[in-house]
């Protein structure tokens, strides 16, 4: 079992070995809304850290997903582009976006762990 | 709430109207044309059209029926009183529909023999002259076809000018946060990039933020003044002076001028070129969503790249000036023909019928009708800024907090009580906010009848309704509607 | 003042009621340098009948397109629009609305979109459209900007058949911006080679169909040679009756397909407003600028319509937004809509059939005018024609009006730098000339050449 690690823009990344899964936080999906629209990264995409890798959009608002890590893409999450909703029922684990081959592992250092991040939130608040 | 069930699933007045495509019967015709001489297809390039277009056959009493019916599903500033804030929902005068309609001005070619359409280039002449004299401005582009179009007219004068000067490397514009979200889209199709600053707790533009960002690099401040807040950008002669000081020009947004016609006089605050929405201050309809008309004003040293065409006065008469003239640089062209002309009448003729001393009556009423809701609703609905406002009054949602009841559930509440409701979370820099712009075409009882609902509302919001709120509207001919189904699996035309 | 209800003692009662003495008081905002304590000196108030009367005087100084022979065209067409168009254009409901943000009190504006959209898409044959631009020049530019965006290329190809204003409109709205444009010289034969540019750094080629000098051109080769080489093809419609007769560009293999509406229900206006239409296929509809109408139900369960897929539009996306635009043309889209459905499928390709016919018989006449050319091998119902090799069209244009003829537009008002074009009429013909039109025009033609 992986850890996540999450970005100040509510995205994680949970890595095994040097794959990692990235998706958008549950925080995020309940501040967007009703998720009408995903874009994910085709398999082969070279993205750097912090690089725009996916779009996410409800009624209202749209936002970009920026990648927490450097990596190829391995395969976005053709789920979630069929059923966008997958990404309110479950943002931190069926929702993901995409695969990624991690370039860089040492980046992961700078994300924050599940409790940083949640009291990161509460600053938020 | 009983409801009466009916066969036809009409109830009174609201009735139930199928599509036109679902109404078609081939064999009608709602317009009798004479028959065409028969000719040989063979002039048509070889692509004459094969199969049907699909479109529905009526009579001309099914269409009429059909579009009356649609229209009664509609809520129009005829209808009642309609405080949609930023939008400036005012009277659409009838005298303005009707000279827009004399043939010698509607059934005229814009590429007529000048000497033909001498009367049509006054209009626009006579206009143009209002609309500087009343700015104080010395030239005005009078093409571009709405507000946005005309904030991105002139961002495009203002990069000309730069560009012209070899100070090409001016990309930055700055823009407050509290802006329309036009002004960022606009700069960024003049390839400039967007820089947001922020509001004091007084609502105006943070002075010394403002300077913090400003330097060589950046090409102007995109400013709407009033503001979005409907508040009157009090250092506004500072903010200018700075601007220039490091060589960046002052776009003003233009679309609450309505506030301020006829007291302020534009020049004198320092701007550099400012958009005027002719459907806003000067009372020209809606139409459910334009068509507008954005002329912008420019001052001396952004004047020379105004874009063709515009109206001259010379030894013949009135000229429009089609391509580039001695000592202009004329950036381009933004449209064709010569602008929004049926909406350059219908102005002139509220213009006209105003006169100056009625323009000034028109925003001093304008801003004291939003003065006197915002002094009679404060106590229960919590306003964002202390006044006086201008034309407008800015709320937010603390008035609600711990009703379960949103910003969004209260005006959907307003619908069933016969109002249009306020802007809705615009703009962004309070939380939940409603913007209320009553506009000069509301009389005291009128204000006075909607101040006694809002109290009502807000006493009932306080009192725990909440299911009341979030049910509303229910008497209108459809209640809310599911927008994440229509972004999720979008129908955007009828199929058979 | 008729327009301002408020009373001397309305206001007093009011300004009591907020604390204030004056309504000076609720400007002190304002710098005292910029405000102005009088009225300007500008002409005071009028009644209904002195500014009616200042409009007749003015619109007595034109020639109305109705007291003369007519036969102008170039991107303003004048049709006969039915009585009902108007009339249900002013019902103030549909006026005096705004933009349906509020879609439970604004049903009609939205149903009229949705039908409207429906129409556009199929007389264009394309899978979708949206609630309409500015006008045809504003909405070619947005095809361009799209077209870039989709294929993430920087070069437009503009035929030399495209109006000028597009052109125009297209290059100014490019100036700043990484795209570049090759812009092909005026094409009055309909010889251009466009075919022969199109490469693998090609966003998309513009087309005119008719072309601004009348010539009809089968799309369908050139579509293939652009989705051959990944770039798109535009194709910009400025008489959108032709459709009722012409192979649509859908059906010719258009990727984005824009228009003018002024055709349909209308009216000239001197030019302004229009109506941009904007039609494309399903694929690429997340990127297209503009409002869209989409059905749905209430929480009833009743069908209904909402404007839907904002997020591309600047109140959301703001600078990354799709375009600026923040209006559509909703009532010149309602007057086109009536106009539509009254004429139905039957009717629009009669009015087709009447305008090419009508066109032919322009021909016909024109040829009693010596030393006139009719220069496209096709038209629909606009063609250019040389009138010889010394004359100047504008003069001869001039010395028509004189004699109270609007017979065309001389293309050097456009082209003020191609002596060749010196000599080039365009003439355009509708279901609104008569023969007697006709012959007055050639009578008049005679006379000054």
């Amino acid at each position: 079992m992986s850890d996540k690690r999450f970005t100040k823009d509510h995205e994680w990344v949970s890595v095994t070995g040097t794959t990692g899964i990235v998706g958008i936080s549950d925080y995020a999906q309940h501040a967007l809304g009703d998720v009408v629209f995903v874009e994910v990264p085709d398999a082969g995409r070279v993205l750097a850290q912090g690089a725009e890798a996916a779009v996410v959009e409800s009624v209202k608002a749209a936002s970009e997903v920026y990648s927490p890590v450097s990596g190829t893409v391995i395969a976005g999450n053709q789920a979630i582009v069929d059923q966008p909703g997958l990404v309110n029922e479950s943002a931190e684990d069926r929702g993901w976006f995409y695969k990624i081959t991690l370039s860089d592992p040492s980046e992961l250092g700078a994300l924050m762990d599940r409790a940083a991040y949640d009291s990161y939130l509460k600053t938020l608040e | 709430m009983t409801e009466t069930n009916t066969i036809s699933g009409n109830r009174g007045l609201q009735v139930e109207e199928p599509l036109i495509f679902e109404m078609g019967c081939e064999g009608r015709s709602g317009v009798d044309l004479p028959d065409p001489a028969p000719v040989d297809l063979d002039r048509l390039g070889g692509v004459p059209r094969r199969g049907k277009t699909g479109l529905p056959d009526l009579s001309e009493p099914q269409a009429v029926r059909h579009y009356t019916r649609l229209s009664q599903k509609n809520y129009g500033i005829d209808t009642g009183f309609y405080p949609l804030g930023s939008c400036t929902m005012k009277h659409n005068p009838r005298l303005s529909e009707k000279v827009a309609r004399l043939p010698g001005l509607a059934d005229l070619h814009p590429l007529q023999p000048q000497q033909t359409v001498q009367g049509a280039l006054e209009v626009i002449h006579t206009l143009a002259h209002w609309l500087k004299e009343l700015t104080g401005m010395p030239a005005v582009a009078m093409s571009p076809a709405a507000g946005a179009h005309g904030e991105w007219c002139g961002l495009m004068a203002i990069r000309a000018a730069h560009e012209d000067k070899g100070e090409g490397y001016r990309r930055r514009i700055l823009v407050p946060e509290s802006a329309h979200g036009t002004n960022p889209a606009s700069a960024a199709m003049c390839g400039y990039s967007v820089e947001s600053i922020p509001a004091k707790e007084n609502g105006r533009v943070d002075l010394d933020a403002l300077k913090a960002k400003l330097g060589p690099d950046v090409a102007a401040l995109m400013l709407t003044n009033p503001n979005t807040c409907g508040l009157f950008e009090s250092e506004i002669i500072a903010i200018a002076q700075a601007v220039h000081g490091v060589g960046a020009y002052f776009y003003c947004d233009g679309a609450n001028f309505n506030a301020i016609v006829g007291r302020v006089k534009i020049a004198d605050l320092g701007i550099d070129t400012m958009h005027i929405n002719l459907h806003k201050t000067f009372s020209t309809p809606h139409g459910g969503g334009g068509p507008g008309s954005g002329p912008t004003v420019l001052s001396a040293a952004l004047a020379p790249y105004a874009p063709v065409p515009y109206v001259i006065e010379s030894a013949g008469g009135l000229e429009l000036v089609e391509g580039a003239r001695a000592g202009t640089k004329p950036f381009g062209r933004v449209k064709g023909f010569h602008g929004q002309f049926g909406v350059f009448v219908r102005a002139l003729a509220y213009i006209l019928s105003m006169g100056s001393d009625g323009l000034r009556q028109a925003s001093s009423d304008a801003v004291l009708n939003a003065n006197y809701l915002l002094a009679c609703l404060k106590d229960v609905v919590s306003a964002s800024f202390d006044g006086p406002c201008m034309h407008e009054a800015l709320f937010d949602d603390r008035f609600l907090k711990e009703s379960g009841i949103t910003t969004l559930d209260f005006a959907k509440a307003l619908i069933d009580e016969g109002y249009h409701p306020m802007t809705m979370y615009f703009p962004l820099v309070v939380h939940g906010a409603l913007l209320i712009e009553p506009t000069e075409s509301e009389s005291k009882e009128t204000l006075d009848q909607f101040i006694a609902v809002v109290r009502g509302l807000a006493a009932r919001a306080r009192t725990g309704e909440a299911e009341g709120f979030k049910a509303a509207p229910r008497l209108t001919p459809r209640r809310r509607l599911d927008e994440t189904l229509a972004a999720r699996t979008p129908v955007l035309r009828w199929k058979p | 003042m008729r327009y301002l209800p408020l009373t001397e003692s309305d206001r007093s009662l009011m300004l009591a009621a907020i604390g204030a003495s004056d309504v000076d008081e609720l400007f002190c905002d304002v710098p005292a340098a910029a405000r102005l304590d009088q009225p300007l000196a500008l002409p005071r108030h009028q009644g209904e009948m002195e500014v009616e009367r200042a409009f007749t005087r003015m619109a007595g100084k034109n020639l109305s397109a109705g007291c003369a022979p007519f036969f102008i065209g170039a991107g303003v067409y004048r049709h006969h629009i039915p009585a009902a168009v108007d009339q249900l254009l002013l019902r103030g409901e549909f006026l005096t609305a705004y933009t349906p943000y509020q879609p439970e009190v604004a049903q009609g504006t939205l149903q009229v979109l949705f039908e409207f959209q429906s129409q556009v898409a199929a007389i264009t044959g394309m899978d979708v459209a949206n609630a309409s631009m500015y006008d045809g020049a504003t909405a070619t530019a947005e095809a361009v900007l799209m077209a870039c965006r989709i294929t993430k290329r920087n070069r437009a190809i503009l035929s030399g058949g495209l109006h000028p204003h597009y052109l125009e409109t297209v290059e100014t709205s490019l100036r700043y911006t990484e795209i570049s444009a090759d812009v092909l010289p005026p094409d009055p034969l309909g010889f251009e080679d466009l075919v022969g540019r199109v490469d693998s750094s090609t966003a998309c080629v513009v087309v005119q169909n008719p072309g601004f000098f009348g010539g009809i051109r089968d799309l369908g080769p050139l579509a293939a040679i652009c989705h051959e080489a990944g770039a798109l093809l535009v194709v910009m419609v400025a008489e959108p009756t032709s459709l009722g007769l012409i192979q649509s560009p859908g059906a010719m293999g258009a990727d984005i397909v824009v228009a003018e509406g002024q055709s349909l229900g209308m009216g000239m206006n001197f030019g302004g407003p229009g109506l941009g239409l904007f039609a494309t296929r399903d694929k690429y509809v997340r990127q297209m600028p503009g409002r869209l109408a989409g059905q749905t139900l209430d929480v009833d369960g009743k069908r209904g319509w909402v404007l839907t897929l904002s997020t591309r539009e600047q109140h959301i996306r703001r600078e990354k937004a799709t375009s600026n635009i923040c209006t559509n043309s909703g009532l010149c889209a309602l007057a086109f809509s009536i106009h539509l459905t009254m004429l139905g499928g039957t009717g629009f390709g009669k009015l087709a059939e009447l305008n090419h016919a009508q066109a032919v018989m322009l021909e016909q006449k024109l040829k009693a005018v010596k030393g006139l050319k009719v220069l496209p091998q096709s038209y629909y119902n606009e063609f250019a024609v040389h009138l010889g090799d010394e004359v100047n069209a504008a003069q001869v244009v001039d010395k028509l009006a004189a004699k109270g003829v609007l017979g065309g537009v001389p293309a050097s008002r456009f082209y003020p730098s191609w002596p060749e074009l010196a000599p080039v009429l365009i003439l355009a013909a509708t279901e609104t000339n008569t023969d007697d039109d006709m012959d007055r025009l050639v009578a008049a033609l005679k006379e000054v050449l």
